[in-house]
């Protein structure tokens, strides 16, 4: 089973999807609490335009999502100063660009094949150069949220009071969506454009519902990530199905009970701990109500 | 300690013998549009002030000066005896309450931690010191129990709490709370204030904080501020809450029904 990686395209495979995971699963984690995991979402699909551009212009794909994300990345940023207002511009720059990915692809003569590879990814198809230039990406963007995370998880819990301390809130949230956009151009190697969804979000949405320490958190959804990608890549390396279906059906495959568990465990526990003096404090105050 | 340290420790104390407060014929402005104008007042140390005035007076909008947030169109501000600028150390802010996610994945000591380092670059490693000063915080508000419960799924009161120890971390001088008595039922708005008033005596630290109703605050409140239609004035709340002064400041006729120890403000726009 595990001779697979004899071959050097998985070993391939199994370095870029790694790196992959860990920089996706740490965005991630960020995108939920700072409650944008449609513009992570939105930032892929974009992605799929500058793509598309790029496999038109005989450039690797990469260059080309790098480009279009960065650039949507910026605009999000700058048109959609409030939430409310930020999902409406996302949503309306990522349909634009899904309509040039079209006319794009249109264009292109090998059609159907680029385009799967685009939104499916091809993982066990990534070039050792590939490697590399994910590799190094990866790390810098790491470094980078390090850096910033103390002040933007401050600044995503309340944007004023991280202001008043003196936290550059607005150029914070631009050089993360920046982060964003680059994490999800080289996640989009692994499992294609349709599917960043899985590795971004998918174990962060997990590991928040199960653990509320923010440090801990990013461990686990790490340890997630690389879960979902190594299996996925195991599984599909010994099977005739993709890599792409086993980390996506891993990444749901465990989200759904944890979802349905823990929320059992939320009403227990409020039910029997944090609500009681809020509940408390309410009868009393009824009482008071109805004496008055 | 070094010639440099000593001189600043000599500076903060001369400073801090002066108002915590100092607003000289103050006009603020906010997109071209005036909001206040003509403030003129002075706040002293361990002083507990009471914000009051109708939606859209301006309160929070005032807050924000204090904080640094805006600048004064016009007049002189001084806070703790410098312009105000964010950043500062010795005022602590709980900033209106909203909503918060309820899977917001945050515990209750992460989010008081902010208070103390959040401004910070780094991922910030754990320490003794640190999480001592973090209970301490949490203890002064009767949190201890908060402190490893998510925050979104507290209920408000134990989230203004929890606000509140975070605005406390840095030893302010003065506390700024925006509205922390809104959306609280009445026995817990008791709770609130008298923790506030016990903040404000046993550390000397100066209180702003904005209200709806003086009410619940009326045995604790110094003065009070009351802001309309662009105009504000300060005093004791036998001072200010009177119907001449309301009617001047909204520039229509008002009622004041002081009665069974409570004020009753009734008017068109109040």
């Amino acid at each position: 089973m595990f001779a697979i990686f004899e071959y050097p395209f998985m070993q391939n495979a199994l370095i870029a999807g790694s790196m992959v995971a860990i920089v996706a699963a740490v965005l991630g984690y960020f995108l939920i609490v700072r409650g944008l995991s449609f513009a992570g979402h939105a930032l892929s699909s974009i992605g799929f335009a500058g793509a598309a551009g790029a496999v038109l212009l005989g450039v690797s794909p990469i260059y080309g999502l790098m480009v279009f994300t960065v650039t949507a990345s910026m605009a999000i940023s700058i048109l959609g100063r409030e939430v409310r207002e930020r999902d409406v511009a996302t949503g309306v720059i990522m349909t634009f660009a899904l309509g040039l990915g079209v006319l794009f692809l249109s264009l292109y003569h090998g059609y159907a094949e680029q385009a799967y590879s685009i939104l499916f990814g091809t993982i066990v198809g990534v070039s050792r150069a590939d490697v590399v230039f994910t590799f190094l990406l990866g790390l810098i963007l790491l470094a980078v949220i390090v850096i910033i995370s103390r002040p933007l998880l401050f600044s995503s819990f309340d944007v004023e009071l991280a202001e008043t301390r003196g936290v550059p809130v607005r150029a914070l949230g631009g050089v993360f969506l920046i982060l964003v956009a680059l994490a999800i151009s080289i996640t989009t190697q692994v499992v294609g454009i349709l599917l960043v969804f899985a590795l971004l979000i998918g174990p962060s949405a997990t590991a928040t519902r199960l653990i509320h320490q923010p440090f801990r958190a990013i461990v686990l959804s790490i340890v997630l990530g690389l879960a979902y990608t190594w299996l996925g890549i195991l599984l599909g390396g010994n099977s005739p199905w993709p890599v792409s279906f086993f980390i996506t059906a891993l990444s749901f495959g465990v989200y759904l009970p944890v979802r349905l568990l823990s929320k059992g465990i939320d009403s227990k526990r409020s039910a029997a701990g944090f609500e009681k003096r809020s509940g408390a404090d309410f009868n009393l105050a009824s009482k008071k109500a109805y004496r008055g | 300690m070094n010639k440099h340290s000593a001189v600043r420790k000599i500076m903060r104390n001369i400073r801090t013998q002066g108002p915590i407060i100092q607003l000289e014929q103050v006009d603020i402005q906010l997109g071209g549009r005036i909001i206040l104008q003509d403030i003129d007042l002075s706040i002293q140390p361990g002083e507990f002030v009471v914000i009051l005035g109708p939606n859209g007076a301006g309160k929070t909008t005032f807050l924000k000066l204090l904080l640094g947030l805006i600048q004064p169109a016009s007049g002189s501000a001084r806070v703790l005896g410098q312009p105000p600028k964010v950043g500062s150390r010795l005022i602590g802010y709980a900033p209106q309450h909203r909503a918060f996610d309820v899977e917001l994945p945050l515990r209750g000591r992460d989010l008081v931690g902010f208070g103390l380092d959040g401004h910070r670059w780094g991922i910030g490693l754990p320490s003794r010191s640190r999480r001592e000063k973090i209970d301490q915080a949490l203890k002064e508000v009767d949190g201890l129990h908060l402190a490893d419960a998510p925050f979104g799924q507290l209920s408000g009161g134990e989230q203004q709490r929890l606000l509140i120890a975070q605005a406390l971390l840095t030893d302010p001088r003065l506390l700024i709370l925006d509205e922390p008595l809104a959306n609280l039922d009445l026995a817990y708005q008791q709770d609130v204030v008298s923790l506030i008033d016990q903040v404000c005596r046993t550390r000397g630290v100066t209180i702003l904080l904005v209200a709806h109703d003086i009410n619940p605050l009326l045995q604790v409140a110094d003065r009070v501020i009351y802001m309309a239609h662009g105009h504000s004035a300060i005093g004791s709340p036998d001072e200010v809450i009177t119907e001449s002064n309301l009617t001047q400041l909204y520039g229509s006729p008002v009622q004041v029904v002081h009665t069974l120890g409570r004020y009753f403000v009734v008017g068109a726009e109040v």
